[in-house]
């Protein structure tokens, strides 16, 4: 028993260390060293990688950039994604079906031609959305040119792309509630915000604490959007939203420097961390 | 109003906005696809019309003579393929072993393949990188596939559905007919979890298919590229003109788009995957 087990564990084990549990501890060994990406010098710098970044100023932008967009993204497709799913189980029938597969059709389009096709409805000149917004008697705004503007179109794609898997989850969760607690709730009288706010809202709160975890985890982890967004069309750059993972390639591929950018790779895994533990503390407190 | 008007006002009100918001969720899809039906002059007209005044696939051919969009989408088809088929054997076989067999490290290794679940790639695809540097294979499709050969998340979702469809009875009947332990795992087993193994194919294929950042780390010869960095390089190649990323956009999302159109609730399910448990 023992030999067929170890036999065929075995090389998946060691699979399995090579591709993840060695690159894991080594980004944090990486960021310890002055380790270009060609060449073979590689010197130990102690922690001097980790306090140069805390001045650096592509790093703090990248910081806050990326924690503004990994805030506004995962708050915005919570809520939205939990409203639909609350509406949509309520039974909605035929047309409930169709709204689910058009939520979530983005969930399943690739990042790359997804924020292309954005590119073309936010084009300054011939863009879809600044024609409507026209007819409204609002004047064309730069959507990828504009700093505050680009943020809110990274955000804009980011929960487009992100909030029909949110109301997926949170639809098996709400659907697996019992229908008898809330008949029990009627009869006492109460209505459907009080059955929504004292039944479904503590019942789907495990759900609601993973897809937080979830969302955040991979809102920090943003990087496709703006790498397609920024080479913008005919000639004109769009403004650059830097965010971690930009900056840690940049560092990486661009300036060589991958002890530097493992460095920045590490404080984004503690921040990952610190963020989860956080949310598991406070969002798994029973909701009163 | 009484009482029964006014909730179906209300219904029909939500239904109403329900849907609005639901076309708009899929306008970004259906303008790729109106855009690249375009003939050239239309795709400058202010404010542009939602569909074509006329129709042409002119777009289409044009980018697949100016870049090579089959090769990628080969590229694409070879990668998502051997990802798929190495995951599902790789979750299969430890899925399997860590659920049913009890051993000194069982627990360990069980432990390892949770915690480096939730890791995002991001984090340390820098050392992969140099792993791959070291074998020799930047720039080539094994080096690509390689990161994707294994799923933490599909260790530990067959191993939960092995644990909840397999019966130890059926096991040991299986070995009392004398059936040995690899037969076991490779015939008896696959059949018990087949909406596992679907879900778990949909969600592997999906990931490879859609990968990005690790195809731009790892390939420099335009020819291995898989879709989605093709496209991205003639979205910076050929700026200029709308129609003809249009038709490379729609080109690099059918596959998954169609199939879900098809596949519905499978594909939900594959998708949603790491929720679902």
């Amino acid at each position: 028993m023992f030999v067929f087990a170890y036999g065929f564990l075995a090389p998946i084990v060691a699979l399995f260390t090579f591709l993840r549990i060695i690159p894991i501890i080594y980004t944090f060994v990486l960021g310890l060293f002055n380790w270009p990406l060609v060449g073979t010098t590689h010197t130990f710098v102690g922690l001097s990688n980790f306090t140069t970044l805390l001045g650096d100023a592509n790093f703090q932008s990248a910081i806050i950039n990326t924690t503004v967009f990994a805030f506004a993204t995962t708050v915005l497709s919570i809520v939205i994604g939990f409203v639909v799913a609350a509406l949509l189980a309520r039974g909605a029938g035929r047309i409930g079906t169709l709204i689910e597969v058009l939520f979530f059709l983005p969930v399943v389009t690739p990042l790359v031609p997804a924020t292309l096709g954005w590119r073309l409805i936010l084009d300054y000149q011939n863009g879809m959305l600044n024609a409507v917004l026209g007819l409204l008697g609002i004047p064309k705004l730069a959507w990828t040119a504009d700093p505050t503007l680009a943020m809110v179109s990274v955000i804009l794609i980011s929960v487009w792309a992100q909030v029909g898997f949110n109301m997926i989850i949170f639809l098996v969760g709400i659907r697996s509630v019992p229908a008898m607690y809330y008949e029990a709730a009627a009869v006492d009288g109460a209505g459907s915000w009080n059955q929504f706010r004292w039944i479904t809202v503590p019942l789907v709160a495990p759900i609601l604490l993973f897809v937080t975890v979830i969302t955040t985890i991979q809102s920090y982890n943003i990087f496709t959007q703006v790498y397609v967004l920024a080479s913008d069309v005919q000639g004109a750059p769009g403004h650059l939203v830097r965010v971690l993972v930009y900056d840690i390639f940049q560092n990486a591929f661009r300036y060589f420097n991958l002890g530097y950018a493992s460095a920045e790779a590490a404080y984004l895994f503690l921040i990952v961390i610190v963020l989860t533990v956080v949310q598991f503390r406070f969002l798994s407190r029973p909701i009163d | 109003m009484n009482p029964i008007l006014r909730r179906r006002v209300v219904r029909l009100t939500i239904q109403t906005i329900l849907l609005i918001v639901g076309f708009a969720m899929a306008f970004p899809l259906f303008w790729l696809v109106s855009t690249s039906l375009r003939p050239g002059p239309e795709l400058l007209e202010t404010p542009p019309s939602l569909l074509p005044h006329q129709w042409t696939l002119a777009s289409y051919f044009k980018a697949f003579a100016e870049a090579p969009f089959a090769g990628w989408f080969v590229n694409s088809v070879v990668f998502a393929t051997v990802s798929t088929a190495f995951i599902l054997v790789t979750s299969l076989i430890a899925g399997y072993i860590l659920a049913k067999f009890r051993f000194p490290g069982n627990n360990v290794i069980f432990m390892m393949v949770l915690a480096t679940a939730i890791v995002p790639f991001e984090i340390y695809m820098l050392p992969l990188f140099l792993e791959v540097q070291a074998l020799s294979l930047v720039d080539t499709l094994p080096g690509l596939v390689l990161p994707y050969l294994i799923l933490s998340t599909g260790i530990f979702f067959i191993r939960q559905n092995v644990i909840a469809s397999v019966p130890d009875e059926l096991l040991d009947a299986a070995r009392i007919d004398g059936m040995s332990e690899t037969g076991i795992m490779v015939r008896l087993v696959p059949r018990l979890l087949g909406p596992a193994l679907s879900a778990l194919a949909i969600f592997a294929y999906l990931q490879s298919w859609t990968a990005f950042i690790w195809p731009l780390l790892i390939l420099n010869t335009e020819g291995l590229f898989p879709m989605q960095l093709g496209l991205a390089q003639f979205n910076s190649n050929h700026t200029v003109n709308y129609g003809m990323l249009s038709a490379g956009a729609v080109v690099s999302l059918a596959p998954t788009v169609i199939a879900f159109l098809l596949l519905r609730r499978r594909i939900i399910e594959g998708v949603t995957l790491t929720g679902m448990k």
